[in-house]
């Protein structure tokens, strides 16, 4: 067995501290040591996002880097987007325009949605559906998954304007 | 699918990774973004017992732009896309990554990864050879160069050595109007068929074009005489059929998922046709 | 403002049936807190993890586990030979045959489970599994049904007796050693007859390929043995947890009252998680000897190579029609590919599940279809992915067979449906293949949808781009798919339908409490469809309690009571009438209890929406919450205390939903990539529970019959090799290749059903995937094109395109 490291990682702005094999990836050290449950293992080749979580400002596929890779990263998942009493306006917005069934890809496509806003906040239809291609959903369709990134993003855009 | 297990290391500069590359042969790779060589790991098709990372090494980022222009090994898909000084310097550059796998996948790609792994699927080889780049490779002995034209032998087989890093491309800031098509089944998959053209338009005719084929060999497919076939010509009818059937002479597709030979031969047609049309259209 | 409530703001405020009611589940699946398999953890839990082989078709020489052992960390290696004591080397599948849970002297398809490596981490036992040194005799491979009924080489040893004879088996005489069951339904000589003294006959053969449900979440479970009680916990991904439990009680001995079967939250199932796997039976044997839990979760390539495939069906068709276009008779042969077991989840009768619901939305008078199964060196399985068994084939089969008689008749395929629809009138109908179809109104569905997408228009503008095609003015054609389909659902009468002798009915077990809330209990179990959400709104119509105040629960078969679970659109045809029916034994009960607080006679009260009032003199009533605390808290004269209710509901019938749908596509000629510019779906699935969820069930089920029309196979090479064992090259389409769709309904409730409805998950793949081909093939019909079969990908289309000479 290869040494263990000592890695460190913000996790939804808690720091972990931890000895791991380097090849432990990063979605099994979130689910399995951290209990983040929240990123899902769908296709664990990179192809259907349900384990995307954000590190260091990106979207990434956390079957498909290694935890050695995120030794000193800031991690967001799921987890650390909204809380019950103070929901991400993407978890309001999947759950009024009826964006999820199954709730497995849920997550990772919250979690990349979010990123997708950040970057691009008042997209078009043909900008969601391209920048959520990462994101594979099996019950959806992707219609009402669509619906809500956009409805979220009117909502976030209407707040600012009333802001300014 | 879980990896082998393997010795990580994250030197903070080249010579550290090149000791490593010394010591252990190749017995060690270099990991950029890691989205090839993870699944081929987790598919236990690679077996790599020491892996350097190249996160911290300094000087692989950038990106600049003038006559030349160079982009560091580690930059990703994403910068690519983002960096608006070479959207407007190169914008094929630009064109090429949005079609490369989806946007998770583009944040940590990079170019180095993309064009030193080998794999005839990856996309920048062949745009690369299609803008006659060089690539710097840093060994044990220093630095030297090698055109993308001369750089690929076979797939996963290139000129690297196995002590040798590539730390970056340079190519001169692209002339005329370009294309970079590629048909595919979905997003997040490889090309059935691409094409990288830059054409440069004199007056009313071409004055010269650089064209090259995606996942139609086991190595890209800089086709001279395609691109040889279209200067001097109006880029008419003619032109483009002589380009297409120099093209077709050059590239050698295998059967896979994506069609059987014929297909592809086809395929390959039909995309540099608009390819070389778009192209034309923007020169 | 002291406005007085209206009737129907009290209705409205109980959240009931017909309402978009959003959903409860959604909270937890948004915020990351979802229950799935794989996200439990008990302590000093074990993982297990599979040697496969890499062969189609070998004999094992031998089995070497000693480097696996050494190594650290690893605590068992499963073999055949360890399971054979226990009788657990084989287990009986959902079709009456056997199926070997670890490879017991040969393997008979790529992947097959060949040791089970028990270590205490998935690393470890990912390490284990290369150590384990299996020695392989390779043996000719057979992944073609046809040429399996000629082969020499017999695959299942098993089944074959030491003289050579060949035992019947389960469905009855074989008639090869790789041949299975030959089912035969309608009256053969009868049709043969019509067919060859018709006017007009078309025949085709299609091929509906090997598919996958593929649904996000892979399979897996935990178990967990506990010694000192003698009880079995088994966590796992099962549609249908209360029959595992049966079949983990009948194969391991430990009693039924022994085993708890959870299934927790699911991650999509689409069929995938109705059969028993290997896994699971390994897991159980793991804990057992153990003594700790063991999780097994199959990684993705696992998934699609090893656990219940879909479809393989080589469809020989022969329809027979007047030169007006009556169609006559319908004529079917099937040649089933089920791979290397007969692990089919079928209804014990019916081998090919509902394939002879063929004849389809037509008025057919004779008909007939036999089905031949076969083995071959592939993957077992067959179930019914997104569809109720075998239906998505019978419907693909009977929607381009009219296509086919459409172009032999030189007519419009719209038309000729329309002539042929069974009339509303002739409901109930009995089908010349065994059914009693139980309502429709085919005739209004259709004209309403071909008006919704201007049909005529759309026939103009097909007509006109062939003229701009042939002038060499555009590369692209258009194709317009249309399908008319009729859904059988809602398995089953307990007379006609069970599962390894299990009946198909299910349940419903109510508890009011005392301040009026209740929790609701049932036999079936959620994996997206939104289950908690919408019986709830049956039991709000149903007892006048507010949806958000009733909580509904499944999966757990320690407090669930029986049923069978969750495919096939049963859920709401039958644990759904469950839930009325239940309702309704509260609401009688209520009653009496009203009429007691009221002071007159059971007969005296009726039922308000959320209360009991006096006939007569609504403003004395008694409210269900005022009723539930006096069931509780009040002596009452002959009436017992508490407010419970359970229902075991076995249908007199199934469902048949059925619906229009109308797809417009352009096609690259030259590249064969496709472009869906429109896809109409109209839907009647009986009486509507929650809007919202029905049209979201469309969306997705639409989707799946996208992918599988377009590009989704299980592709095999000559040597047996999945070609297609990750999402790269297995197509599940992203938000990028999937339209908008428009949706619409009509209303035609189910008379048998007690709240009308009939069911909707899976309509929308069972009609999409012919809709989506049939607009592939009529693309080309301007060209010549009878027939081409799925799945239409580029280069597929490629080809049809270059056969019928359109690349110059």
């Amino acid at each position: 067995m290869a040494k263990k490291m000592h890695i460190k990682l913000t996790v939804n702005g808690q720091e972990e501290e931890f000895l791991a094999e380097p090849r432990e990836l990063l979605i099994h050290t979130l689910r399995e040591r951290l209990n983040i449950t929240g990123p899902h293992i769908g296709c664990e080749t990179s192809h259907c996002g349900a384990c995307t979580v954000t590190v260091n400002g990106k979207s990434v596929k956390s079957c498909t880097m290694f935890v050695a890779q995120a030794d000193g990263a800031d991690v967001t998942t799921i987890e650390g987007l909204g809380s019950p009493d103070n929901l991400h306006v993407l978890q309001r917005a999947f759950k009024e325009n009826h964006g999820l069934q199954c709730g497995f890809c849920t997550p990772g496509m919250i979690t990349r949605a979010s990123k997708l806003l950040e970057e691009n906040p008042n997209p078009t239809e043909e900008e969601v559906r391209f920048g959520m291609a990462g994101n594979l959903c099996r019950c959806t369709g992707y219609q009402n998954i669509v619906k809500s990134i956009l409805a979220a993003a009117a909502e976030l855009n209407s707040a600012k304007e009333a802001a300014e | 699918m879980i990896p082998g297990a393997f010795e990580y290391h994250r030197p903070k500069d080249m010579e550290g990774v090149l000791a490593v590359l010394q010591e252990h042969g190749d017995d060690a790779r270099v990991i950029a973004g890691g989205h090839s060589l993870i699944p081929m790991m987790k598919l236990r098709m690679a077996d790599i017992p020491h892996l350097i990372d190249l996160q911290d090494v300094q000087g692989l980022n950038s990106i600049t732009v003038g006559d030349t222009i160079t982009i560091g090994a580690m930059v990703t898909q994403h910068h690519i896309i983002e960096n608006h000084a070479l959207a407007s310097a190169a914008p094929i550059m630009r064109e090429a990554s949005l079609q490369i796998a989806d946007p998770q996948v583009r944040y940590m790609g990079t170019v180095g990864g993309n064009v030193a792994n080998g794999d005839p699927g990856n996309d920048m080889p062949g745009l690369m050879q299609c803008l006659d780049a060089t690539f710097t490779l840093v060994g044990p002995d220093g630095e030297r160069e090698v055109a993308a034209r001369d750089f690929y032998e076979a797939a996963y087989m290139t000129d690297r050595e196995d002590e040798e890093v590539l730390t970056q491309v340079r190519f001169d800031k692209p002339q005329g109007g370009f294309a970079y098509e590629k048909q595919k089944r979905k997003i997040g998959d490889y090309a059935t068929a691409a094409a990288a053209v830059q054409i440069v338009k004199d007056g009313d005719t071409c004055a010269s074009a650089s064209i090259a084929m995606t996942n139609l060999s086991d190595t890209p497919i800089y086709s001279e005489d395609a691109g040889a076939a279209l200067a001097g010509t109006t880029v008419d009818d003619t032109a483009i059929e002589a380009a297409v059937a120099a093209m077709l002479g050059d590239i050698d597709p295998t059967e896979d998922n994506r069609g059987p030979i014929e297909f592809k031969r086809h395929a390959a047609a039909v995309i540099l046709r608009r390819a070389i049309a778009r192209a034309w259209s923007r020169a | 403002m002291n406005k007085e409530i209206t009737r129907q703001e009290r209705a409205d405020a109980l959240g009931g049936m017909g309402c978009k009611r959003k959903r409860v589940e959604d909270a937890r699946f948004t915020q990351g807190k979802g229950n799935y398999v794989d996200d439990i953890k008990l302590p000093g839990m074990l993982f297990g993890d599979f040697v496969r082989s890499p062969y189609a078709h070998a004999r094992i020489k031998s089995i070497n586990t000693d480097r696996a052992m050494a190594l650290d960390g690893v605590v068992a290696v499963l073999t055949a030979d360890d399971l054979r004591p226990l009788g657990l080397h084989w287990m009986p599948t959902l079709a009456g045959d056997k199926q070997m849970v670890l490879a017991d002297g040969k393997v008979l398809f790529q992947g097959q489970e060949v040791a089970y490596v028990v270590a205490k981490d998935r690393y470890i036992a990912a390490d284990a599994v290369e150590l384990v040194d299996v020695e392989y005799e390779e043996l000719p491979v057979v992944v073609d049904p046809f040429e399996a009924l000629k082969s020499d080489t017999v695959l299942r040893e098993d089944l074959v007796a030491e003289d050579g004879s060949l035992p019947d088996g389960a469905h009855g005489p074989r008639k090869h050693h790789n041949h299975i069951f030959t089912w035969e339904v309608g009256e053969k000589d009868a049709t043969e007859q019509v067919v060859s003294d018709a006017a007009v006959v078309a025949e085709e053969t299609m091929y509906y390929h090997r598919t996958h449900p593929c649904p996000l979440e892979t399979c897996g479970c935990v178990a967990s043995m506990d010694k000192v009680n003698g009880k079995l916990t088994l966590y796992g991904t099962f549609q249908a947890p209360h029959a595992i439990r049966t079949v983990v009680s009948l194969i391991s001995g430990i009693e039924e009252h022994n085993i708890r079967v959870v299934s927790p939250d699911i991650g999509g199932g689409f069929g995938n998680k109705v059969g028993a796997y290997p896994g699971y039976v390994c897991s159980v044997v793991a804990s057992i000897v153990t003594g700790v839990p063991v999780k097994w979760i199959e990684d993705r390539m696992e998934n699609l190579m090893t656990t219940a495939f879909a479809r393989d069906y080589w469809m020989k068709g022969k329809i027979a029609a007047t030169p007006e276009g009556k169609i006559t008779g319908l004529w079917c042969h099937v040649t089933a590919d089920h791979g290397g077991f007969d692990a089919c989840a079928d209804p014990t009768k019916f081998p090919a599940g509902f394939m002879n619901i063929c004849t389809g939305s037509y008025d057919i008078p004779t008909a007939y279809l036999a089905v031949d199964g076969v083995y071959t060196n592939k993957a077992p399985g067959g179930v019914s992915y997104r569809c109720s068994f075998r239906v998505t084939e019978a419907v693909y089969f009977i929607e381009r067979m009219i296509e086919v008689l459409a172009i032999e008749l030189n007519m419009d395929a719209a038309e000729l449906r329309r002539i042929n629809f069974i009339k509303k009138d002739q409901f109930p109908y009995q089908s010349a293949l065994g059914w009693e179809y139980d309502s429709g109104d085919y005739h209004t569905a259709w004209d309403k949808a071909l008006k919704a997408v201007d049909y005529e228009g759309l026939r103009a503008e097909q007509a006109q781009r062939v003229e701009d095609f042939k002038a060499g003015k555009t590369r692209k054609l258009m194709g317009i798919g249309l399908t008319h389909f009729t859904e059988i659902v809602g398995a089953g009468p307990v007379k006609n339908c069970d599962i390894l002798g299990l009946g198909m009915f299910d349940s419903c077990e109510i508890r009011i409490h005392p301040t009026g809330s209740a929790i609701a209990r049932l036999g079936t179990i959620s994996q997206g469809q939104g289950h908690a959400t919408t019986f709830a709104q049956i039991l709000a119509t149903e007892i006048g309690l507010p949806a958000d105040n009733i909580t509904i629960e499944e999966g757990d078969t320690d407090t669930a009571p029986y049923g069978l679970g969750t495919y096939g659109s049963r859920s709401t045809p039958v644990a759904g009438a469950a839930t009325a029916m239940a309702g309704r034994k509260i609401r009688a009960k209520a009653q009496m209890i009203a009429a007691y607080l009221l002071e007159v006679h059971d007969d005296d009260v009726e039922f308000d929406v959320d209360r009991f009032v006096v006939k007569g003199a609504p403003e004395k009533f008694k409210t269900m919450k005022e009723i539930a605390f006096a069931a509780y808290n009040q002596a009452i004269p002959g009436i017992e205390p508490g407010l419970e209710a359970v229902s075991y509901y076995d249908p007199p019938n199934m469902t048949y939903p059925f619906g229009a749908y109308i797809c417009v596509m352009d096609i690259d000629v030259d590249t064969g990539v496709t472009d869906i510019r429109r896809f109409y779906a109209l839907d009647d699935c009986g009486t509507r529970i929650n809007p919202m969820i029905i049209e979201g069930q469309v969306h997705g089920g639409l989707t799946e019959a996208l992918a599988v029309a377009l590009g989704q196979e299980i592709a095999y090479d000559d040597m047996g090799n999945v070609k297609t064992g990750t999402l790269m090259d297995f197509f599940l389409p992203t938000a990028w290749e999937v339209p908008n769709y428009e949706t619409d309904h009509t209303v035609t409730p189910s008379p048998h059903h007690p709240i009308g409805a009939k069911g909707v998950g899976e309509s929308p793949h069972v009609g999409g995937v012919p809709c989506f081909s049939n607009a592939v093939n009529d693309a080309f019909r301007a060209f010549g094109l009878r027939h081409t079969h799925m799945p239409h990908d580029h280069w597929r289309i490629w080809k049809t395109a270059n056969e019928l000479g359109l690349h110059g």
